[in-house]
């Protein structure tokens, strides 16, 4: 199959929300709001991540009988429920599976899936991988707490290792997954990453994926007060939070920590990121000690992810003292559902619309074809 | 096809295009020894070979032949798991049995007239299930040292007298295939390859078979290399021709063509046969099918076939694996599809939790097992039926879905629409119980008038249900008086926003529900609805001519063959007995209870320990007699005649005597 080429020759690629019916009516995130009661713990960080997503959900102007929220098992995958959608809680780990045939047999709907580190990454992490590397049309919020909260605080695929848990009392052993380098890793076309607790950068980070067409992964560090309070308070705290987050925008070089006021990077972080000659990866500098032009520049339409991948091997395993966040990748590739349905449209042959006098008509032709033999 | 390209050949003036089915025998102008013909009723054929030798396609140009020529068949492929098991050994026995007549036939045949073997695996493997009088037809090229080792043999069976008892003969099929297709340069590998060809020539003579499908079959498969094509083509017409003209062979045998009822036929598979029910679902019901699945043997072939039917709105999906494939057919339910997915018993287990969730989103869903041999990868190129209890009961919970089983492989398309009927009336999963010797195994089917299939309605849900005016909502479990169904609003409907899962719902709003009181009536609930469908069936049907009978023999599935021959072998010695054939495992049909009290024994044969007994014991307390095989082949009929006549003895208190009357033991009508 061939891609669509603009004058410019760069493919003319379609919007994620493309094919699903808008509406010109004012929504609030009150239309949104379902009639249901809220039942997370008191300070859990999904609050602020629903409280983002329905006053979001309004700026893309779609009816909202053409949104659907899929999600797993988990807390965060309650999350459908208080939604005033479309939506199904399925079973641990399954939601894209679900999402998958959902988003293929239906082009004008904006699908979501809502999931966590368990139900991504241990139980469903087969299906994650696969819908990542297929591209099928839909936005996956994985919220990461870093530990089992549902089930009362086991250690998850995303603990540190050695983590001290209910299933664990001497510590963990597993070594930990990095989500984004997951993604990365089997070529996702949309990798980002973002904080529950900032609601400007996720709104911002929600937009670009859905805007996306295509499978858009979106990790949201979600603050567990119960099982695992404080794991993301390095990158939270406005003390730390500068030298801990390493802000990437596309077309900036990569900067962060105290922001410098002179010198010819004034403005810029105190920190930069060049490449690490030794290793193929990056490492971080003193912004002062090196020249602009070796600061990287981050590229998140690059159609070889390797830089990006490297940027996030910059995540801690452990404790998460240092963290990349923003879209680490954004490149265009048809999409498995577009393409599903175009095989059926091709074979189809203009008979799609048939009424059912046609249909009925190729079915007798069909069952009736082959080597026949008629008995009078 | 033209006939310069076998003019050389064998120099036996075969001429394409001079004859006619039925009037085989007249074309050839060269002397040859006066042949006798033979009238025969029935034939039961067993072609034999290495699995690389192209047995399976042997026997099906074969079947095609036959099924072409007006003979009522039933065949049994029977072939091992490995694509190429170690040449020569008995592990790696192909077979095809066919079994075809002048009237209606239900089985493959329990022992083979006939045995075509390629090589001394085939013969050992196979000459245990002969009877003594057996023809034998075997390729001595084969019979080398080494190969007679590794099928397990000291000594040349060909020599001496150790096959004394069977009609045998001996010709080298290779040797006499690679002379033939000589001018076509082919390696002598590759020409030994067409000897399949050369044997199906030969039998073709024998039996009086039309060639033009085959002829026609090899010009198309083989177009793109000529001399393949015409390799096989020549080594085809050697094969009749050497019938013909050698003294080797000097009988000819007639079957005449069947009296079917009328209609226009074609010879199909199970597997082909559900694939086009699928599809016709689809038509019947206004819904694009959904198949979502993972290739698992004995099931690929349903997934292979929808992929060719895109043309019909047909989606497939080759999910990562069997859970994948059911959570996205699941979705596309959800999404207003018709979702469809296919595997055999492991993938059953794989889905079990996904089929749940369908259950208790009540989503219509159909399930397609083709079962095999198990436990665990068991056997997975042999049938068996035991996976009826894991249909059952094989999820958590209180989770009942409606089961429906094909008799016969013709009988799939109609199963495959009545699963689509009850998943999308009920909006419930349907679990199709298919078999491995359904799906491989063909027969003749008299292509359905569409307008005898039943209308599907999806009856998608577009308004409001629960309250008045402004205040009107939408409850997603409101459920339908007298299916108990609850309505299917896909997304894209305004108003109807609604929010499901696998979390207990609370009656008719359907939000979260944790209340004892309610737990329990939606489990009664989801009972009572698999139960109504029971008030949507035909009464079962009761074979029992003159109602004399006083033992019942019931079962379901591809048994349903095996137990109708062995009915008429005990009603043609002269005694009564009845048969059912059970197309619904769950629910029941109302009547059944009545029925099986009717009767002083019933009779339940089942390729497991004894799955369906267990449930008619603990429905109808009925003390019901199993009778169970696990061998990974069909039962046989004679034996199952065998203790139907012992169960006719005790009930009737008198002394059965199954002495066949006649040769034919299936003629009864």
């Amino acid at each position: 199959m061939t891609e669509p080429l603009t004058e410019l020759g760069i493919p003319a690629f379609r919007s994620g929300t493309e094919s699903v019916p808008t509406t010109d009516e004012k929504q609030t995130g009150k239309d949104f709001t379902s009639d249901q009661e809220v039942r997370w713990c008191p300070g859990c960080g999904d609050y602020a991540v629903l409280k983002a997503v329905q006053s979001f959900l309004p700026d893309l102007g779609l009816r909202r009988e053409n949104i659907v929220f899929v999600s797993g098992i988990g807390c965060s995958s309650r999350f459908p429920y208080y939604l005033d959608t479309y939506g199904m809680h399925s079973i641990h780990g399954r939601a894209p599976t679900i999402a998958t045939g959902i988003a293929t047999a239906r082009e004008d709907l904006s699908v979501w899936v809502v999931t966590g580190d368990g139900d991504a990454l241990s139980i469903g992490g087969n299906h994650l991988i696969h819908t990542l590397r297929r591209n099928v049309n839909m936005t996956i919020l994985l919220f990461n707490n870093r530990i089992y909260g549902l089930t009362k605080g086991q250690y998850s695929p995303t603990s540190e290792t050695g983590k001290v848990t209910k299933s664990t009392p001497m510590g963990s052993l597993d070594h930990p997954f990095n989500p984004v380098s997951l993604a990365l890793g089997v070529e996702a076309t949309f990798v980002a990453r973002t904080i529950d607790s900032d609601r400007k950068h996720l709104t911002g980070v929600l937009a670009a994926a859905a805007a996306h067409r295509g499978t858009s992964l979106v990790e949201i560090y979600q603050n567990c007060p119960i099982f695992n309070d404080g794991a993301f308070d390095a990158i939270k705290n406005p003390d730390t939070k500068a030298d801990a987050l390493i802000p990437l925008v596309h077309g900036q070089p990569v900067t962060f920590g105290a922001t410098l006021d002179d010198g010819p990077m004034a403005g810029k972080g105190a920190k930069a990121l060049v490449r690490d000659e030794q290793t193929g990866g990056v490492k971080i500098v003193a912004t002062a000690d090196v020249a602009a032009e070796d600061i990287v520049v981050h590229d998140a339409h690059s159609p070889d992810p390797t830089m990006a991948f490297a940027i996030s091997r910059l995540t801690d395993a452990g404790y998460l003292n240092t963290s990349p966040i923003g879209i680490f990748r954004q490149v265009e590739r048809r999409t498995y559902d577009d393409a599903a349905r175009e095989q059926v449209s091709v074979a189809s042959n203009g008979s799609a619309n048939d009424d059912a006098a046609d249909r009925t008509a190729r079915l007798a032709a069909l069952i009736g074809g082959g080597d026949t033999w008629t008995i009078l | 096809m033209g006939t310069g390209l076998f003019h050389a050949a064998t120099r036996l003036m075969w001429r394409s295009g001079e004859h006619s089915p039925g009037l085989v025998g007249s074309r050839a102008q060269v002397s040859h020894p006066a042949k006798q013909v033979k009238q025969l009723d029935r034939v039961i054929i067993r072609f034999a070979g290495d699995s690389g030798d192209g047995m399976q396609l042997t026997g099906d140009r074969f079947t095609q032949e036959t099924a072409a020529f007006g003979n009522d068949l039933v065949t049994l492929p029977n072939f091992p798991a490995e694509i190429r098991a170690p040449q020569g050994t008995l592990p790696g026995v192909s077979s095809f049995q066919v079994h075809f007549a002048d009237h209606d036939i239900l089985t493959a045949g329990d022992a083979p007239d006939v045995l075509v073997a390629m090589n001394p695996a085939a013969l050992r493997a196979n000459l245990g299930d002969l009877p003594k009088g057996a023809t034998i037809i075997v390729d001595s090229h084969d019979f080398t040292a080494r190969n007679l080792t590794k099928a397990g043999y000291s000594d040349n069976p060909l020599d001496g007298d150790t096959l004394a008892e069977y009609a045998l003969h001996t010709v080298d099929l290779t040797g006499m295939t690679v002379e033939a297709v000589r001018e076509f340069g082919l390696s002598r590998k590759d020409a030994s390859r067409a000897k399949n060809m050369f044997a199906l020539g030969l039998l073709s003579w024998m039996y009086g078979r039309p060639t033009e499908s085959t002829e026609a079959f090899l010009t198309k498969r083989f177009a793109k290399v000529p001399d393949i094509r015409d390799a096989n083509l020549t080594a085809f017409k050697a094969g009749w021709n050497f019938g013909e003209t050698t003294e080797t062979f000097v009988v000819r045998y007639e079957i005449k063509p069947a009296v079917m009822p009328p209609g226009t036929y074609r010879n199909i598979t199970g597997n082909l046969a559900l694939s086009y029910g699928l599809i016709a679902g689809g038509v019947q019901s206004g819904l694009s099918v959904f198949l979502g699945s993972y290739p698992i043997t004995p099931a690929s072939d349903i997934l292979h076939e929808l992929s060719k039917h895109k043309g019909f709105g047909v989606m497939t999906f080759q999910a990562e694996d069997e859970i994948a494939g059911v959570g996205a057919a699941i979705g596309a339910s959800f999404a207003g599809q018709l979702g469809v997915t296919t595997t055999s018993g492991p993938g059953v287990s794989l889905k079990s939790e996904a089929i749940g969730l369908a259950i208790m989103t009540e989503l219509p869903l159909v399930v397609v097992d083709v079962q095999r041999g198990g436990p665990s990868t068991g056997l997975p190129t042999k049938t068996e039926q035991a996976d009826l209890l894991q249909a059952m009961f094989g999820r958590n919970g209180e989770a009942p879905l409606p089961i429906v089983a094909p008799q016969s492989p013709g009988d799939c398309f109609d199963a495959a629409v009545e699963a689509v009927r009850i998943a999308v009336t009920y909006r419930t999963p349907v679990i199709i119980l298919s078999d491995g010797y359904l799906a491989n195994g063909s027969e003749p089917w008299r292509i359905p008038a569409l307008d005898e299939l039943p209308t599907i309605d999806p009856n998608f849900a577009t308004s409001k249900n629960y309250g008045d005016g402004d205040d009107a909502e939408f409850w997603p479990y409101l459920r339908d008086d007298a299916t108990l169904a609850r309505p299917w609003a896909i997304p894209g409907t305004p108003g109807l926003e609604h929010r499901i899962g696998g979390l207990e719902k609370g009656d008719g709003h359907g939000n979260i529900s944790y209340d004892p009181a309610n737990h329990d009536f939606m489990v009664r609930t989801r009972q009572a609805k698999v139960d109504r469908v029971a008030d949507s069936l035909p009464p079962l049907e009761v074979d029992d001519p003159d109602g004399r009978a006083k033992v019942l023999v019931i079962g379901w599935g591809s048994t349903y063959g095996p137990i109708g021959a062995g009915v008429r072998r005990v009603r043609k010695a002269g005694y009564h007995v009845a048969q059912a054939h059970l197309r619904h495992l769950n629910p029941f049909p109302n009547d059944l209870g009545e029925i099986l009290k009717r009767y002083d024994r019933v009779l339940v044969p089942e390729m497991n320990l004894g799955q369906l007994s267990l449930l008619l014991r603990g429905k109808y307390l009925v003390d019901v007699v199993g009778y169970n095989e696990v061998r990974g082949l069909p039962l046989k009929a004679a034996v199952l005649a065998d203790v139907i006549g012992g169960l006719v003895a005790e009930a009737e208190g008198i002394e059965v005597d199954l002495t066949p009357t006649s040769t034919d033991q299936e003629s009864v009508r």
